[in-house]
């Protein structure tokens, strides 16, 4: 236990700022997991190699001298082609299985992208420097790096962008309406098949953005998708499906119960006492469903 | 008729099987001494495996090239056999049992990493193979009374303690107020008893202690703190993967620290990914290229530095450095023993007492080169923005002054 964070107060600060942006990126990931979970009923193991991916492709324009901020504009049409290929290829055949078949086939994605990546582009640690250093705040108690704000603004912009192409374009209510009923919109004429596959592709099309964001802000390496698809998969649980303002919500909570959680019991802990979180949000929401059912009977 | 042709198909398969097995695997095959090593050419550590690898290649054709071992009046040459252990301990072990058993290897170089150096320990210390390994360092190696296992670099718990020592001096031999944080793996772990070790002797307080989450690839809260406690040094120690957070995050945070101190900045590459932000940070390192360190083969650390250059097109790290020392170690031992029992090459292996390019090398009981030490180097730039690794510490190889304590970001 550390109580730091109450003898300088100006640090609660600073956790609540890294924790909403860190938070708003993570909610973009998750945004692109529960369309598809949503959509087609598939929990996608691979989405973290799809943010690497993402990342790589900033990467490799940060490598060639061009600034990397461009590759929020070409990441997601690159990843949005990998995406539908991906569907084409493995996941339409999937697609109305069991939920176990769903994850065991994305897992097998999973596997496959960190070695073809690992293979392709080595096993370093990278990084794409944006050089936009640095707000400070507070008489530079507070720091926020720019890539940071950067970043946020970006996932903001694509997640409106996303939540208006939905609600305003024909594809946008194909996919409400599949999600809704997949019979019921075929027997009216939707073509569900073409809609799956453009879930897939908005969904690779933003952990594309996400890995770009990712390369500037953080750091990428092949192995190290695991952690945002489980980190997606969590704010996705605390939202529930189809609740996008939630996921958004549950994202930025989740970032800043996490940093609060570094500062008062241990950077060790941070990670574990969000899957604690997680257990009792689960526990909590079991129980509320038992008293429906016995309701019920 | 029928059955006469079924036997000798038999027979002559038989034969063909025990014949290729005799000629190609012993540990001596006529002018050859085969050794064996499971290294990562694929998976997570495989950038790091195939310096290693490389190592081993460029020792093993000076030492062909310059004479190659004499046992017993008779010349032999090195031969490696190697596999990939796809950067995974279990299969390391298996291959480990696998060049012991099938191929026959009686002696064995080591994998890249501790974690997988520890996973084939026990298997070659069961079938009594001595194995000269390079690349892993954690401490626990050294206390399990292996008998044949041998490092010729120095352990984890004393990769940042120079830094400590350094600081401390610099105080005016007053104990300094530390911060820290490193990853939860093994090696990170040991290198942190290292440094609890060295601020217990030298009186200094640990003033935060952050176990950084493998996961992880943030530090801001853990900088935060920083900003907030302000120690004397700030320690970091999580791979490649902490050592580039760590500068890129200090930088956008503008963290003040005296003196900061790292392990992996040589295979982060830095000064190449980061430029100007990653001045003035110390990087531990188990060699440079200017230690002045001499032997017959590579001659000393800048004809090893341009040797290697020219032959892989990239300059050595120490993973390689390190692993060319292992094969010198084997030919001195294989000499000094005029013999190829393992008992004797054992013996004569704890025995070492000798300089290479890379450094002295004498082993403790426990396995563990006690007659190196560890250098610390410092990212020092120019006008132009290009970027060195200068040594600073320990005094006796320094070929630059350490800048301490650091300046301000508000004066660069």
């Amino acid at each position: 236990m550390d109580f730091l964070i109450f003898q300088a107060p100006i640090l609660m600060v600073q956790a609540s700022m890294d924790g909403i942006l860190l938070g708003i990126l993570f909610a973009l990931i998750a945004y692109g997991m529960a369309l598809q979970w949503g959509v087609m009923n598939i929990i996608n193991i691979a989405q973290g190699d799809l943010v690497i991916l993402g990342g790589y492709i900033a990467y490799f324009m940060y490598l060639y001298g061009i600034h990397p901020a461009w590759a929020v504009i070409v990441s997601p049409i690159v990843m949005y082609f990998v995406g539908i290929g991906i569907y084409k290829l493995v996941i339409n055949k999937v697609v109305d299985r069991d939920l176990f078949i769903s994850i065991l086939a994305t897992f097998g994605i999973s596997i496959l992208f960190m070695q073809l990546m690992n293979f392709a582009f080595g096993a370093d640690v990278v990084l794409a420097n944006s050089g936009y250093g640095t707000t400070m705040l507070f008489d530079n108690s507070v720091t926020l790096p720019n890539s940071k704000i950067f970043a946020a603004v970006v996932s903001i912009v694509f997640a409106i962008g996303l939540v208006i192409y939905m609600k305003k374009s024909k594809l946008g209510r194909a996919i409400r309406a599949t999600a809704q009923n997949a019979r019921a919109a075929k027997i009216l004429g939707v073509d569900t098949e073409k809609v799956y596959a453009a879930t897939f592709g908005i969904n690779a099309a933003l952990c594309g953005v996400a890995g770009a964001l990712i390369s500037i802000t953080f750091t990428i390496h092949p192995y190290m998708g695991l952690p945002y698809t489980i980190r997606s998969f969590m704010i996705v649980i605390v939202a529930g499906l189809g609740n996008l303002p939630g996921v958004a919500l549950s994202g930025m909570g989740l970032g800043v119960f996490e940093e609060f959680a570094d500062y008062i019991l241990g950077t060790e802990f941070r990670i574990g006492s969000v899957f604690l979180l997680l257990v009792l949000i689960l526990v909590y929401r079991r129980f509320k469903l038992s008293k429906k059912r016995e309701y019920l009977k | 008729m029928k059955i006469k042709n079924i036997i000798i198909t038999f027979v002559s398969a038989i034969a063909l099987l025990l014949s290729t097995s005799v000629v190609s695997f012993a540990k001596v095959v006529g002018d050859k001494i085969v050794l064996g090593a499971a290294i990562s050419l694929t998976g997570k550590y495989s950038s790091n495996g195939v310096h290693t690898q490389n190592g081993y290649n460029m020792a093993v054709d000076r030492i062909n090239s310059m004479g190659g071992v004499k046992v017993g009046g008779k010349t032999y040459k090195f031969d490696i056999i190697y596999y990939d252990d796809e950067s995974n301990p279990k299969r390391a072990a298996q291959l480990a049992e696998r060049l012991i058993s099938q191929d026959k290897v009686e002696f064995m170089l080591g994998p890249y990493s501790s974690g997988l150096t520890k996973a084939i320990a026990p298997v070659t210390e069961k079938y009594g193979v001595p194995m000269v390994e390079a690349n892993g360092a954690s401490r626990s190696l050294f206390t399990k009374g292996y008998k044949y296992l041998f490092a010729v670099l120095s352990p984890a718990n004393l990769y940042l303690d120079v830094a400590i020592r350094t600081a401390v001096e610099l105080n005016g031999g007053k104990g300094v107020r530390i911060a820290q944080a490193f990853e939860q793996d093994a090696f990170s772990q040991d290198v942190r008893l290292g440094i609890l070790d060295a601020a217990k002797e030298t009186g200094s307080k640990i003033v935060i202690d952050d176990k950084l989450p493998k996961e992880l690839n943030d530090m801001a809260a853990t900088l935060a703190k920083v900003k907030a406690v302000k120690p004397d040094v700030l320690v970091v120690s999580g791979h490649t993967k902490g050592a580039l957070t760590a500068i890129r995050q200090i930088a956008e945070m503008k963290v003040d620290v005296p003196m900061l101190a790292m392990t992996h900045c040589d295979a982060a590459k830095l000064s190449k990914q980061h430029g100007r932000n990653s001045q003035y940070a110390l990087c531990a390192s188990q060699w440079h290229k200017t230690l002045t360190y001499k032997d017959k083969w590579f001659k000393d650390g800048m004809t090893y530095d341009a040797d290697f250059t020219k032959e892989f097109g990239y300059a050595p790290p120490y993973q390689a450095a390190e692993s060319s020392a292992a094969l010198l170690v084997f030919k001195d031992a294989f000499e000094r023993a005029n013999s190829f029992d393992q008992k004797k090459v054992r013996d004569a292996l704890a025995a070492t007492n000798m300089q290479t390019f890379y450094g002295n090398i004498k082993f403790a009981p426990g396995g563990q080169n006690v007659d190196k030490p560890m250098v610390l180097f410092q990212v020092i730039c120019d006008d132009s923005g290009k970027c060195e690794n200068k040594v600073v510490a320990p005094l006796k190889w320094a070929s630059a002054k350490l800048i301490h304590p650091i300046p301000k970001w508000s004066e660069r």
